[in-house]
């Protein structure tokens, strides 16, 4: 190895090493100021406690945003993955031409700014008359979730050899039997990992549920951006440190199920 | 003929998800762009937009500090994205946590670290001055300075993920039969490893760009209304001014801005990937 070789592979390790940290940085000084005992934020903090969890707990504000971010959640999350992996197997199944084209418009929220898509949901609900917050927040949800669930759920069923279930069926199983025994488990995790994806991109959306929440019905990431704005204290920490720990959880699941660079392919 | 025309039962399947994204997203897109280019109003309305002086500072503001955000991602992207796709083991487990785990936490608690983080008595501040680089605490948060860091921080996982899905299916040994037939290092960097990773860089651009200037949440947290840029000004049109003539005008400037990125990224990302 070359001088000029070490000294641009050792740069390339700094760098990587340094980017790692600044990735984690937001969670951690999150974590640390959730259980200090400044009131200001102060790091390092002067003391340990569990105060602001204790606030959080008496909270008024935000556990009904939590939980109704949770229902939104659970329920856009469940449409989607019911319609998305419809829509997968019959999009690799069907013969048509034009199926590229399909798949990116049902990828595109992703790409598209959420902020533009609200707008643009907002004036047509209206425009139909649709008022209630709930109906337009579940509406808009499963445009968040959907792609999620489709992408995945797609790229998972374009592996699966469906050969494999013509096998089955000469090996004597009825063809439902032979879905469930030979398509369902290898299907699984994909199906697990999009919908636990879904499930935060919908717990997290901030840039098209503002649009459709009013005073009585907030998410929670509407509600947290509404107190940081208003009387910043290290309940906010709190938490969001929760929220990391949910995010730590699906990671978790996620690399059992399909591995950490499965999760990466985006 | 006949065959050609008979609609394969199986695609009824795909029907429900695809009819539905039709009528809950496409169309009102649609009717979003058709009523600022038709409607009442219609053109005139970009005629006035850009005929103000003040939109030119918001167009400057968001296409300077997404090209800085952007810049910041790669220089620091790339690095990371290389060595995730050499290393193996704890340090490939490391980097992907490092990137999927805050990928999959809010924008808004993220946000709200980096207000934390860029106080006067923050971190940045207490580093810097720790060692010596600043003589006294500064404030970076309501600065442009606070609002690309926060933002490249957000955005980062965009530039490596599409980077590191190139550079993990280049095969090792063409460095190694460019090192054999006597290239130099730095030749071999940018006339192999560079070339054949630019589709991945090109996408992760785009990502990392068409994201930054439509964002909204990081700069309302971490640079406040002082700075306005399109995205800021159309969610103020429409939750604060009710200009909705204005914020719907600006919101198809964002999405003409963001859909021309996307389609022309793919289409050079496609070329390159080919030519190589």
């Amino acid at each position: 190895m070359t001088m000029i070789e070490k000294i641009a592979g050792w740069l390339t390790g700094i760098l990587a090493f340094v980017t790692v940290v600044f990735l984690m940085t937001p969670l951690v000084v999150t974590v640390a100021v959730s259980f200090g005992s400044s009131a200001v934020f102060t790091l390092p903090a002067p003391s340990w406690s569990l105060r602001w969890y204790e606030a959080l707990m008496r909270s008024r504000d935000l556990w009904p945003p939590v939980f109704a971010s949770l229902k939104l959640a659970v329920l856009s999350t469940a449409i989607a993955l019911v319609l998305g992996t419809l829509c997968a197997i019959g999009l690799l199944r069907g013969r048509f031409r034009g199926r590229e084209v399909v798949v990116t418009f049902l990828v595109s929220p992703l790409m598209l700014p959420g902020l533009v898509i609200g707008i643009a949901m907002l004036e047509s609900f209206r425009a139909a008359g649709l008022r209630d917050v709930w109906a337009s927040l579940i509406l808009a949800h499963v445009v968040i979730t959907l792609p999620y669930v489709v992408r995945t759920v797609f790229a998972s069923l374009s592996l699966f050899d469906f050969t494999l279930i013509d096998a089955a069926r000469t090996l004597g199983l009825t063809y439902p039997k032979a879905v469930m025994k030979v398509l369902v488990p290898s299907l699984a995790p994909a199906f697990l990992t999009s919908g636990m994806f879904a499930f935060l991109a919908s717990m997290d959306n901030y840039p098209i549920s503002i649009f459709f929440t009013d005073a009585w019905t907030k998410t929670l990431p509407i509600q947290m951006l509404q107190y940081v704005e208003e009387s910043p204290d290290p309940t906010i920490a709190a938490i969001s440190s929760l929220l990391i720990l949910l995010s730590i959880g699906v990671l978790v699941i996620g690399d059992r199920l399909v591995g950490l660079r499965r999760m990466a392919d985006l | 003929m006949s065959t050609a025309r008979r609609l394969d039962p199986v695609l009824l399947l795909a029907a429900p998800a695809v009819i539905y994204l039709a009528i809950v997203y496409g169309l009102p897109l649609l009717f979003l762009l058709g009523r600022s280019l038709f409607g009442a109003g219609g053109l005139a309305s970009f005629g006035s937009f850009f005929a103000d002086p003040f939109s030119w500072i918001i167009l400057g503001n968001t296409l300077r500090s997404a090209a800085l955000v952007t810049l910041v991602c790669l220089v620091i992207g790339y690095p990371t994205a290389l060595v995730l796709a050499r290393a193996g083991g704890l340090v490939q487990a490391a980097i992907l946590v490092a990137i999927i785990l805050p990928l999959s936490v809010g924008v808004v608690v993220k946000a709200f670290a980096w207000q934390i983080v860029l106080r006067r008595d923050g971190i940045v501040s207490q580093i810097m001055t720790g060692i010596g680089l600043w003589s006294e605490p500064q404030r970076l948060l309501f600065t442009e300075t606070g609002l690309v860091i926060g933002a490249a921080n957000i955005f980062v996982p965009f530039m490596i993920l599409p980077i590191y899905s190139v550079l993990k299916l280049v095969d090792p040994r063409l460095g190694e039969a460019a090192a054999t037939l006597g290239a130099s290092p730095l030749y071999r960097f940018f006339k192999v490893a560079l070339p054949l990773s630019l589709p991945g860089i090109v996408t992760g651009i785009a990502f990392v760009f068409s994201m930054a200037a439509s964002m909204y949440v990081i700069p309302s947290l971490v640079i406040g209304d002082r700075f306005q840029t399109l995205a800021t000004l159309t969610g103020r049109s429409f939750l604060f001014m009710r200009n909705e003539q204005l914020g719907s005008t600006t919101a198809v400037v964002i999405l003409a801005l963001t859909v021309a990125i996307v389609v022309a990224s793919s289409w050079l990302s496609r070329r390159l990937g080919g030519a190589s």
